[in-house]
């Protein structure tokens, strides 16, 4: 019995110094300017947004741009590919973002056109009208992996624009009930409209070979009042500093050279002393643009950035891997430019849903707030466990001291992060962790008025009210969990305080107390009142 | 010390007046609710919030009045307040949503309210933080929150149920519902925004409003093997004595620490500990009132020889034979169909 003692005794004051190190020693040693151990001051209690100050974003994904530009790279595909064979057809449009129309196959080549037409049957299902008309409609699951691409995409995309942005311990997560939605939380950071710029830009870079323009009407650009097939009118600024007129482009529809091709670009000043943005391409994306260079020689290269001509210069020679974003750009917007070019185009449009910035002092205002209230919460309950169970509601307090500790180094452990509502949770614990202790000396009131001895008294209360506590806290997890589930940031912040504090405060109540109990009683041989 | 020494009170007798209460309550709420509604806070009707820290003192109504003046619409349906800690001269300005908050013109709103206070020249100030909120987020936050809250309790009714019986699980619930109207009816007659972080303080009650309930279930099972001779009522009725002192004292440094925060835990954690003190009030009452109350309702005043399946803890020979509690419910069912 008494080894057995010892041992509980062990186990209490192990945990409570392992979990007094992780959780209340960083705190302290912070507040005191002390630097060491350093292995130990790694896992700090990390401070939420709305502590910290910070900006929160939410974008949603725009997927169909997504699937609008994979249907349209297939019928280009397939345009070449009909050009190849020879098969002339009368018509090829996009009705909607997810289907395209052949119209007008002879049919004499109705078998030739089928065969070419193979090639996008992966992806697309072909339905057949009259008149040789086809369409071709994308798969629901093709759909279905595009978006979720998308979405993916955009989030890496913008995880590494923010990181480039260097901002410490951002926090990207994808959420939504449609999972397009992206959380961008940016501690620290003030400056929302620049971060917001460089997060949203597209960043879509596509070389174009020019095949007209510029011009100063799109009309000018079109034969017979048509944009002739295979060729797009892109808008672009003229050229001309002070001239903010816009002008087009007639352009080849499929790009020489994307950014997917990009390897890096930086900020460079171009022949008139400019701001402007270099950029390298990758070895492939090189060879294919010395080919197309090469063979335009003379001509007019469009580099078009977000469906926007930025500059056409005259391609002088061939080109493989280095060139030259040149146009009326400041400083701040060529580096811009170049971060974003680095960390590659999106591959959809994002609009932004939700934008929360909290400054540096209203975070600090919460948590002195926050601690305040946790204090005044403390005294009063450690006043009132004092008060009306005497020396076992030392006990009691000792147990509440214990959970604290407990709670904040597994917070500090698992990296939870501390916000504002998780605060609260904090509180919350303390009142109602205290629920267990006075159910169990309740019970041991109960068992000592119906003439038990003190130790009988004590067993008979911790085992009857064991599976009491246990039934009280998984209802409380469960809606904890969901509540988890339902929240973002400070919300999931609180949920996680409550959760780690309801099981620390089994722990304590059930374990640490009644090893308390035991040790106090342990060595009186007769005991014959208890003071609670 | 005790609080009540052999507290012998017939909760029961008074069931009947505490439906009538609780329901006074409901209705009055269910009305306020659909005459004024519960006011949405930001991130539910979307719109936009600014807090501006001003260099000098300034008063609300200077800031009103400078909206009145400059901002496009007149500054109608504006919500101005000062914020916070008074030294910090902290305004807060909400407005409504103009519809155009998405995309870039995300924060298109936020500009115009500070243009309209640089115009009237009442101090500088900057930007200390800000919420703006797109009208289709609400949406997708409120259906959210009520699955969250659906879902958790139909959780607890199944733990319930697979831990006690069926009529407790059934009564934890109601209870549980019955705390989350009176509370919905409290912040409808308060005018408490609804807030993320009072629908995160709604789910919390959920959970700890059960607790009293299952403390007194768990005496009701204890006695229904103890005191076997005993009718429903009069068990249910010792129960909740026996554990009342117990009920108070937990609901009371509950309370305490939610009026902690009430009071000291500054202006974001508000509505937040408002909506806790009404639910530990609320669920210490439903769980004395209501929840046993169920119980009895449920079950009448059959015998309660097989009633409880006991748990694990409890050795074989303790417990009685387990006779199937409800073995007419099939039959019952079949002939309802």
């Amino acid at each position: 019995m008494i080894t057995n003692l010892r041992w509980k005794v062990v186990t209490v004051i192990v945990v409570f110094i392992v979990f007094f190190a992780v959780g209340i020693y960083p705190i302290a040693a912070a507040h005191y300017g002390i630097k060491d151990p350093s292995w130990l001051l790694d896992k700090q209690l990390r401070l939420g947004l709305d502590l910290k100050g910070g900006v929160h974003l939410v974008l949603r994904v725009q997927t169909d741009t997504a699937l609008r530009v994979e249907t349209e790279q297939e019928m280009e595909r397939l345009r070449q590919e009909l050009a190849t064979r020879n098969i002339n057809v009368t018509n090829m449009t996009q009705p909607s973002a997810i289907s395209f129309r052949v119209e007008g196959v002879p049919p004499a080549q109705d078998a030739a056109f089928r065969q070419a037409a193979a090639e996008v049957q992966a992806n697309f299902d072909r339905s057949t009208g009259v008149n040789g008309a086809y369409t071709f409609t994308m798969k629901p699951n093709v759909q279905l992996n595009l978006r979720d691409d998308a979405v993916v995409q955009a989030r890496q995309t913008i995880e590494r624009r923010v990181n480039e942005l260097g901002v410490t311990e951002p926090s990207i997560a994808q959420e939504g009930q449609n999972g397009d939605q992206i959380l961008v939380q940016l501690p620290g950071v003030s400056d929302v409209n620049r971060a917001k710029e460089v997060i949203q830009s597209t960043g879509l870079l596509e070389l174009k070979i020019v095949e007209q323009g510029p011009a100063p009407t799109q009309e000018a650009l079109m034969q017979n009042g048509q944009v002739p097939p295979g060729m797009e009118i892109v808008p672009g600024a003229s050229g001309t500093p002070g001239d903010a007129g816009t002008v087009y482009y007639l352009v080849r529809k499929v790009a020489a050279v994307t950014g997917r091709d990009v390897r890096s670009a930086r900020v460079q000043v171009d022949s008139n002393n400019q701001p402007a943005v270099g950029f390298t391409l990758s070895s492939e994306g090189g060879r294919k643009f010395g080919k197309v260079s090469g063979e335009n020689i003379g001509r007019s290269l469009a580099i078009i950035l977000d469906h926007r001509v930025q500059s056409a210069p005259r391609l002088e020679g061939r080109i493989t891997t280095d060139g030259q974003i040149t146009g009326i750009f400041s400083q701040e917007e060529v580096q811009n430019l170049a971060l974003i070019l680095r960390s590659g185009a999106l591959p959809a449009d994002l609009t932004y849903l939700q934008e929360q910035t909290i400054g540096p002092s209203l975070g600090a205002d919460s948590i002195k707030s926050g601690v305040i209230a946790s204090v005044v919460g403390l005294l009063l309950i450690i006043g009132f466990m004092l008060v009306y169970y005497r020396l076992s509601g030392v006990n009691a307090v000792v147990a509440l001291l214990f959970n604290l500790v407990i709670l904040l180094g597994l917070m500090a452990y698992i990296g939870a992060v501390m916000t504002l509502p998780g605060i609260a949770g904090f509180v919350l614990t303390m009142g109602i962790g205290v629920d267990s202790n006075v159910l169990i000396f309740e019970r041991i009131k109960e068992e000592l008025d119906a003439q038990r001895g003190v130790r009988a008294a004590i067993n008979a209360g911790f085992a009857r009210v064991f599976w009491t506590l246990i039934d009280t806290h998984v209802a409380a997890l469960i809606s904890c969990a969901f509540l988890f589930q339902f929240g973002t940031g400070p919300i999931r912040g609180f949920a996680v305080t409550l959760f780690i504090g309801l099981i620390s405060n089994l722990f304590t109540s059930i374990f640490v107390s009644k090893t308390l109990f035991e040790t106090a009683l342990a060595g009186r041989r007769q005991v014959a009142t208890l003071s609670i | 010390m005790h609080i009540f020494k052999h507290a012998n009170y017939d909760f029961l007798r008074w069931r009947v007046h505490a439906l009538v209460v609780s329901w006074v309550i409901i209705l009055a709420g269910v009305f306020a609710i659909a005459t004024k509604g519960i006011p949405k806070g930001v991130e539910f009707a979307g719109g936009t919030v600014v807090i501006e820290k001003f260099d000098r003192p300034t008063s609300v109504d200077e800031v009103r009045t400078a909206l009145d003046r400059n901002y496009p619409g007149g500054g109608q349906n504006t919500v101005v307040q000062s914020y916070g800690d008074p030294a910090m001269h902290l305004v807060m300005i909400r407005v409504p949503s103009t519809g155009a908050e998405s995309g870039t013109s995300l924060s298109a709103t936020a500009q115009q309210v500070e243009d309209a206070l640089k115009k009237a020249n009442i101090g500088t100030f900057e930007r200390s933080g800000a919420e703006i909120v797109s009208p289709t987020v609400g949406r997708e936050l409120t259906s959210k929150g009520i699955w969250a809250t659906v879902l958790s309790l139909i959780g607890i009714l199944a733990y319930l149920a697979f831990r006690f019986q069926f009529s407790f699980g059934v009564g934890a619930v109601v209870a549980t519902i019955h705390d989350l109207l009176i509370t919905l009816a409290f912040l409808a007659f308060f005018r408490y925004d609804m807030t993320l972080n009072v629908i995160a303080a709604i789910l919390t009650m959920t959970g700890f409003s059960t607790n009293d309930t299952i403390v007194i279930f768990d005496r009701i099972r204890e006695n229904l093997r103890s005191m076997r001779r005993d009718s429903m009522p009069h068990i249910i009725n010792a129960s909740v004595n026996q554990t009342l002192s117990r009920t108070i004292i937990t609901s009371g440094t509950a309370l305490l620490t939610a009026l902690a925060l009430f009071f000291f835990g500054g202006e974001v954690l508000h509505g937040f500990a408002f909506t806790m003190v009404v639910g530990i009030i609320t669920g210490t009452y439903s769980s004395v009132f209501i929840a046993a109350a169920i119980v009895s309702f449920w079950r009448g005043n059959a015998p309660t020889r097989a009633a409880a399946h006991a748990p694990g803890m409890v050795p074989a020979a303790n417990a009685a034979p387990q006779q199937p509690t409800r073995k007419t419910k099939p039959a019952r069912k079949a002939r309802a169909s």
